[in-house]
């Protein structure tokens, strides 16, 4: 009994990842050591605020997982990728029977899945400490709610996808897993402005806003799929890539 | 099993392979010689369906290369163990046998007498738990014609098997080649290497961008053109030397009293320089035809290439 071929890829991705201790310990450590450093921020300040400007602090640190769900693939993707062409071991698995799609499908999985997981697991950690700090605040519990859950289960994985795709792109143009995460750096920039945006006020952490921006990264990820989908393909990687 | 016919590979003005014409039979061992960027590489790339033809026709085991549907089936049938080994350092050699044992459909039980077969074939059973990474480069070369066995492939593409091995390392890769003769695996082999394609192969093309010869190693050594005859003289005088300059004949080289000529063709044209020393007062000792070696053809045909 055989399993879906891009499985077998993301499982082979799973092995090499795992012993890779810098990315598995970036990878899941920085989700959660953002929620115990939120946690201490939500203890300091957040539990002496105004129900409003708790709220909106309280939103504002949940959006930081969704930036960390876009940073965080981009490594894993970058080094499954890139990590390839250094090694060069992508030539003989070209030559296997797998198709363009099965690898690329097995790796954005292999780069995705530990990825959201641990956002998820950081954020569980965190709202789970805030409901325990600020219970007598709101006078009940704030997590779970529609917003954080927004956050967490539409807009992260579109945003983890997004990095994915970014950093296939650029792996056919970098030739060293560094270069490959600077340059992903800038896919953040937008993430950034609308966190900031949202902490100034100007950018309403609501249900519609949010929804909006999944809907862009929707768009997004359409457009950069096929063009993700024309980078890696046997030919571009074997003639063309760096 | 593998034919092509005006095969071309361009990449912009840059023509990588030029109307490359061949048949490799089955179970035949072809060795592809020329030098750095001659195109050997672009080639295996194109009869593994990796890359497309420009133009052309390309075959392999029947199945037409520019057809798009055949991609996956043509790989299911060739293993390719590339120039750079390519392997994964961070997993053990059986898990990098494995691995591709799932991507070629294996089911668990092929897979694991598959892996076992050939790391006990190639020496590498007890090291079956060490990570790849830690192998010498001899051990990696092993792993990496296992890898491209693992799935019983028809035809074997092998791109530089021996490059920067030490001679040991070689000669135990070579070793491994003929005996997959018995097989009957098509074996296509680039390489650099004069004496292990004289060694290994049936029939060996030169290639440069176009294919400047094809033949048996015994053929193409015949065909150099211009194959050096040693004269050994009782005595080299002025006389005799006048009259052989007279005689107009290529590349005379004098060693004491042994007189090296380049003959083109030594049945026709020895006689008359016997005839012309004899009739300057000399006399002929020995006369021995030096063969052309591979090297020669070699050499000869990719200089023929027009620049």
């Amino acid at each position: 009994m055989t399993s879906w071929m891009p499985w077998r890829v993301s499982k082979k991705d799973f092995k090499v990842i795992m012993r890779k201790k810098s990315i598995i310990g970036y990878t899941v450590g920085l989700p959660f050591v953002m929620a115990v450093a939120f946690t201490l921020v939500v203890q300091n300040d957040v539990v002496s605020a105004n129900v409003s400007d708790a709220s909106l602090g309280l939103s504002s640190l949940a959006y930081i997982f969704v930036i960390l769900a876009a940073i965080l693939p981009t490594s894993t993707a970058a080094y499954s990728i890139v990590g390839e062409k250094v090694e060069k071991s992508l030539e003989p698995l070209l030559a296997t029977p797998t198709t363009d799609g099965d690898l690329l499908l097995g790796k954005a999985i292999a780069a995705f899945v530990p990825a959201i997981l641990a956002v998820w697991a950081g954020a569980m950690v965190f709202m789970a400490a805030t409901d325990y700090l600020t219970f007598r605040v709101f006078g009940g519990l704030y997590f779970p709610s529609w917003v954080p859950g927004i956050m967490l289960f539409l807009v992260a994985p579109l945003a983890s996808a997004l990095g994915i795709q970014v950093a296939v792109i650029l792996s056919a143009r970098v030739s060293d897993v560094r270069g490959a995460n600077q340059l992903a750096g800038l896919m953040y920039l937008p993430f950034m402005a609308t966190f900031f945006a949202g902490v100034d006020g100007i950018f309403p952490f609501d249900i519609a806003s949010l929804l909006a921006i999944g809907g862009i990264l929707l768009l997004a990820n359409v457009a950069l799929f096929f063009l993700s989908k024309a980078t890696f393909n046997r030919e571009e990687i074997l003639t063309k890539w760096k | 099993m593998i034919e092509t016919v005006n095969l071309t590979r361009k990449f912009g003005d840059l023509t990588a392979v030029d109307d490359l014409t061949l048949k490799v039979g089955e179970g035949e061992v072809f060795g592809f010689l020329g030098p750095n960027g001659a195109g050997k590489t672009t080639t295996v790339r194109m009869l593994c369906s990796l890359i497309s033809k420009t133009s052309g026709e390309a075959r392999v085991g029947g199945y037409d290369v520019g057809v798009p549907e055949n991609a996956l089936k043509i790989r299911k049938m060739v293993g390719l163990v590339p120039d750079n080994v390519g392997l994964y350092d961070s997993l053990t050699a059986y898990e990098n046998l494995d691995y591709y044992g799932t991507l070629y459909d294996m089911t668990d039980s092929q897979r694991r007498e598959a892996n076992e077969r050939f790391l006990k074939m190639l020496g590498l059973w007890e090291k079956r738990d060490t990570l790849a990474g830690s192998f010498s480069k001899g051990m990696k070369q092993k792993l990496a014609i296992a890898r491209a066995l693992i799935h019983d492939p028809t035809v074997l593409f092998m791109d530089e098997p021996t490059a920067n091995l030490d001679p040991e390392a070689s000669k135990s890769v070579r070793d491994f080649i003929v005996s997959l003769k018995g097989e009957k695996k098509t074996i296509f082999l680039n390489t650099h290497n004069l004496d292990e394609a004289q060694r290994i192969c049936d029939r060996i093309g030169i290639l440069n961008t176009r294919l400047m010869a094809i033949g048996t190693p015994e053929e193409l050594e015949r065909s150099v053109r211009g194959r050096r005859t040693v004269f050994a003289l009782r005595k080299a005088s002025d006389a005799v030397m006048a009259s052989l300059k007279r005689l107009d004949v290529r590349n005379l080289v004098q060693d004491g009293n042994r007189l090296t000529i380049d003959i083109d063709d030594p049945e026709e044209d020895n006689p008359r320089v016997v005839d012309a020393i004899v009739a300057a007062g000399g006399s002929v000792v020995t006369v021995s035809i030096l063969g052309g070696t591979l090297e020669d053809a070699y050499l000869q045909f990719v200089k023929e290439k027009p620049a």
